[in-house]
């Protein structure tokens, strides 16, 4: 250790003298390291969105096809045309009960994941809960067209059991039914959930590790049995973990537009509006007005879901 | 003692053991626990001391053996069917509930309806001494309120044995030593069996009516503070309550003419000039200083012995000012105390 030779300070090289500097201005060091990613968040992330929340207080001109840039509340007021709006709750509700299935399914996959899977069982099963996330979404989205198309896999499944007459009951019911389970709204149900539950196993499966074990020793210790503790411990304390992972589940469906232009029976979703509205359309404005719309959506739910208390335990 | 054996035991082990795989946690393990006494289970971390703990509060099953409580064998019994209740490590508090709420849990599991509950509640409050923190949130209390906190989710329940898991480790000196006085306090006043586990040695030696002294799965030792510190029952029990010199069985072969290891505590040698006479009953040995360590109110010295061997003495510095005993080093001395304060111990 030549530098700790008390006869011989080492002269100070660039690199000392400039970490002696940092050294003595610590703010510095934090503005250095911080201005790149908040110019990306500030200029690229939320630029954009404002830019888009101007376009959406402009309207277009049914004439010429050109869009007029003065303030005007008109294309929100397009929102409330009672097509617009049963596009707005149909996407809503698929979402609500994306996120329900989702969390129902997620929750017990988790729990088992976190609380008795060995260590060598939690690598299997983070493969099998990520792996469909290896594959591209589109290759996915379309096999599943397949599997419930009316020739395919499930049909077949379900003809071989008998059920025939109670597939067919399910696909007669009107606005959700369609020919096939592919051609319904069943079949958009089913892509999503199958899309988006490792969003929202993950952060169950995070939030259920964090709760530690002597907490759960202790609900038993003060007299409560498994399900008692379950219930007002476990599920309290998971509960940040469901509504982070019911964030990505809701916002991820209230945005999507390929699942439900595959599979569906083509009634209309907010994103595949956006779409048709920015592009085909050209009117920019009213797409932009669309997509204010699960941005408000998301507000909503998420105060709803701080005012129960979904953020005390985090 | 022996009154009390005769009573039912709060807890009782008949031969106890609980492995690990090749780990033997605990290793047919056979004590008493008498109503009403606080009771320490001392020992360094890994000895099985908290496994003793856990295995009375239900957490663990013996892998052999049976446990008692009161009398009614409790093996194979789950956590909530035990009346017994724990005060965690890290206190365990739920941070999604107020104080109020915590300490309430297990009257509210219980059913105790919700006139007596509050009224219990704010009773183990005041026993803590925290009752206007009620309202609050676990994570907005310091440290060792969170403890008082613990202490008084598990007492409002009235467990027959109140079992406590090295509560006091996280807090700072000072508070420590306040909380070892309140909690024997609480222990007097609520009349609770308390099974405190804890690997300070003071701690367990300020509190205990009785200790058990763990070591590897094995219980070494079983006495009053006194006994266990002037009686150790082996060498280890003898270098981990206090410190002791530990004479080896050469040494001891040269001094007193038995080849047999003891212990001798520091406080009880003198050191005095080369040539000292020496009295009937003592015994004398000659060294050199090797270290002076200056602690303030006493100052321990290092002698390294003419035969081999090393001692430390440990004196108060009563006329010495702290240039006098810093000077000692290098010094020849005579170290002399009296025979009765020898230990014999067996080689195991």
């Amino acid at each position: 250790m030549a530098t700790l030779s008390p006869t011989q300070p080492p002269a100070p090289s660039v690199v000392r003298r400039l970490s002696a500097f940092f050294s003595k201005h610590p703010t510095l060091v934090l503005i250095l390291l911080l201005a790149a990613p908040l110019l990306w968040l500030g200029v690229i992330y939320l630029g954009s969105l404002g830019a888009l929340l101007l376009q959406s207080f402009y309207k277009l001109d049914d004439f010429t096809g050109l869009v007029v840039r003065e303030f005007t509340l008109d294309t929100y007021k397009q929102l409330f045309t009672q097509s617009n709006l049963d596009i707005v709750t149909r996407t809503a509700a698929m979402a609500s009960v994306v996120t329900l299935a989702c969390a129902l399914l997620a929750f017990p996959i988790s729990f088992y994941m976190a609380r008795y899977a060995s260590p060598s069982g939690k690598v299997v099963f983070f493969i099998a809960v990520t792996l469909p996330l290896w594959s591209s979404y589109l290759v996915r989205v379309y096999s599943w067209k397949l599997i419930l198309a009316k020739e395919g896999v499930v049909g077949w499944f379900i003809n071989l059991l008998g059920l025939q007459g109670a597939l067919d009951a399910i696909l007669a019911v009107p606005t959700i039914g369609g020919p096939s389970l592919s051609v319904s709204m069943y079949g958009t149900f089913l892509a999503f959930v199958y899309v988006w539950l490792p969003y929202m196993i993950i952060p169950t499966y995070t939030a259920l590790t964090r709760v530690p074990r002597s907490m759960l020793e202790a609900s038993a210790d003060l007299g409560a049995r498994p399900a008692q503790t379950f219930w007002r411990v476990i599920l309290p304390l998971a509960f940040p973990g469901v509504v982070a992972g019911s964030i990505f589940t809701f916002s991820l469906t209230l945005g999507d537009y390929i699942i439900p232009g595959i599979l569906g029976n083509s009634a209309f979703f907010i994103g595949q509006v956006v779409l048709t509205q920015q592009g085909t359309a050209g009117n920019i404005p009213l797409a932009a007005a669309f997509t204010v719309v699960p941005m408000f959506i998301m507000f909503v739910y998420l105060f709803i879901a701080a005012r129960l208390g979904a953020f005390e335990a985090l | 003692m022996n009154n009390a054996s005769n009573s039912l035991a709060a807890v009782r082990f008949e031969h106890v053991s609980r492995h690990f795989g090749e780990v033997r946690a605990v290793d047919n393990i056979s004590l008493e626990i008498y109503d009403g006494e606080f009771f320490s289970m001392l020992g360094p971390s890994g000895s099985g001391k908290t496994t003793c703990l856990r295995l009375i509060a239900g957490f663990e099953q013996p892998s052999s053996g049976k446990i008692y409580l009161h009398g009614a064998e409790v093996s194979g019994q789950p956590p909530y069917e035990r009346d017994v209740n724990t005060v965690f490590q890290d206190y365990a508090l739920f941070p999604h509930m107020t104080v109020e709420q915590n300490v309430g849990y297990g009257l509210m599991i219980k059913k105790v309806p919700t006139a007596e509950r509050k009224k219990r509640v704010s009773d183990a409050l005041e026993l803590v001494r925290l009752p206007q923190m009620a309202k609050r949130r676990p994570s907005q209390l310091s440290g060792g309120q969170r403890q008082r906190i613990a202490l008084a989710r598990a007492l409002v329940n009235r467990p027959r044995v109140l079992l406590l898991d090295e509560p006091l480790g996280a807090l700072d000196l000072k508070l420590r030593q306040e909380m070892q006085v309140e909690l024997k306090d609480i222990q007097k006043r609520v009349g609770i069996t308390f099974v405190f586990v804890t690997h300070d040695q003071e701690e367990a030696l300020t509190m205990s009516d009785r200790i058990a002294v763990f070591n590897a799965g094995h219980v070494e030792q079983i006495g009053t503070p006194a006994e266990i510190y002037e009686h150790p029952a082996s060498a280890f029990v003898a270098g981990f309550v206090g410190t002791s010199n530990l004479v080896r069985s050469d040494v001891a072969q040269k001094l007193t003419g038995r080849a047999q290891m003891f212990s001798i505590r520091p406080e009880k040698i003198r050191m005095v000039e080369i040539g000292t006479p020496v009295q009937d009953g003592w015994t004398a040995l000659e060294g050199t200083v090797r270290e002076v360590i200056y602690l303030g109110m006493f100052t321990r010295y290092l002698v390294a012995l003419e035969g081999g061997g090393e001692l430390t003495v440990v004196r108060q510095n009563l006329d010495e000012t702290s240039m006098d005993v810093l000077s000692a080093e290098g010094k020849r001395v005579q170290l002399t105390w009296q025979r009765v304060f020898d230990r014999v111990l067996e080689t195991k």
